[in-house]
């Protein structure tokens, strides 16, 4: 194809204002964004898995983006959960600077394909796997299942450095009927920890995993967001199990990230 | 060894929503070199600062080449035989 020109931009950046902030973890806080042209339940509300870009601008008028996973499910107050990376451009200032009433622009809801929505799969049970704060789209697709009233069984696999990092660890404690949260804390266990204390592996795939030739309900379907590593040795491990690329769903943050 | 600063296609979907005015990470992105096609979400991006490049799972050819100067994105697709 021949290499192609865009003059300008579609303008889509939209002015959010902060709402209500909630931590989450030490370093990794919620916030409610309230975006006046956000899209509704008759204009193509957003789906859970999508995400926004941030937008901030300085005032020599330098400007940094960065995409963050939507937290709440569709028809839930627009929310997005971020976690501070030390060395970032966006997160530092939206995990300690940022306050209600203070704006910012924002660009959504995005993406096509890790997403999730009732019908996704035909039926067949639902492998979430996340790394860090990769469990955030995940999250969303929880309470997208509960909202719409699903029954999918799902099993969420969820590595995290240390129970003090779990984010929504007080949600997962109560998890609707039908959902499993099973967590492996890899760098320091609380005392008497008994679940799983090291990184995602083949062995622990083939413990946690729904069965790759499941026939009834259905073939599962995984889902797996985190850090660019995390996602390849878990998306290969799924594969390994035999589940066909093409139920396995990937989203990288990579190390860039915020 | 994974290279941890290695994206897909999902990060730069807003990207392609405003370059092409819509949803882009669902359409398959065909291989100009090898013929390896695959959705534009599975792609892996690299964004080392300068601009944004997308290549092929299969070949690692550059497909997608993005840039912006002075507000104007530049888009290279000289690497795809086939985007949709």
């Amino acid at each position: 194809m021949a290499g192609t020109a865009v003059r300008g931009r579609l303008n889509t950046w939209q002015t959010a204002t902060i709402g209500p902030v909630t931590d989450e973890t030490a370093r990794v806080r919620t916030l409610r964004l309230e975006v006046p042209d956000w899209p509704g339940p008759s204009d193509g509300q957003h789906r859970a898995g999508q995400h926004v870009d941030i937008r901030l601008t300085a005032d020599d008028g330098y400007q940094a983006e960065r995409a963050y996973s939507i937290a709440s499910a569709p028809g839930e107050p627009l929310a997005i959960t971020v976690e501070r990376l030390d060395d970032g451009e966006v997160s530092p200032y939206l995990t300690q600077e940022a306050r209600t009433g203070d704006q910012l622009e924002v660009r959504g809801p995005i993406g096509g394909y890790f997403v999730w929505e009732p019908g996704s799969g035909s039926g067949g049970p639902l492998l979430l796997a996340a790394g860090g704060s990769g469990v955030v789209p995940l999250r969303a697709i929880l309470r997208e299942r509960s909202r719409a009233g699903s029954s999918v069984p799902v099993r969420l696999l969820y590595s995290s450095r240390s129970w003090e990092d779990v984010i929504y660890a007080s949600e997962f404690g109560l998890p609707p009927g039908g959902v499993e949260v099973i967590y492996t804390l890899t760098r320091s266990q609380p005392r008497m920890w008994q679940g799983y204390a090291r990184r995602v592996d083949d062995a622990m795939l083939a413990e946690v995993a729904w069965p790759a030739a499941l026939a009834s309900p259905g073939q599962p379907l995984a889902y797996v967001c985190g850090p660019t590593s995390f996602v390849e040795s878990v998306a290969a491990g799924l594969v390994k199990l035999g589940y066909p690329a093409g139920r396995v769903k990937t989203a990288r943050f990579g190390a860039t990230g915020g | 060894m994974v290279d941890e600063k290695t994206l897909d296609g999902n990060a730069i979907a807003g990207l392609l929503m405003e370059v092409f005015g819509s949803e882009m990470t669902t359409a398959v992105a065909t291989c100009g070199s090898c013929g390896a096609a695959s959705m534009v979400a599975e792609l892996p991006v690299y964004m080392p600062g300068l601009g944004t490049v997308a290549r092929c799972r299969s070949c690692e050819s550059v497909l997608m080449v993005f840039t912006e100067v002075r507000s104007v994105t530049c888009v290279d697709l000289m690497g795809l035989a086939s985007l949709g």
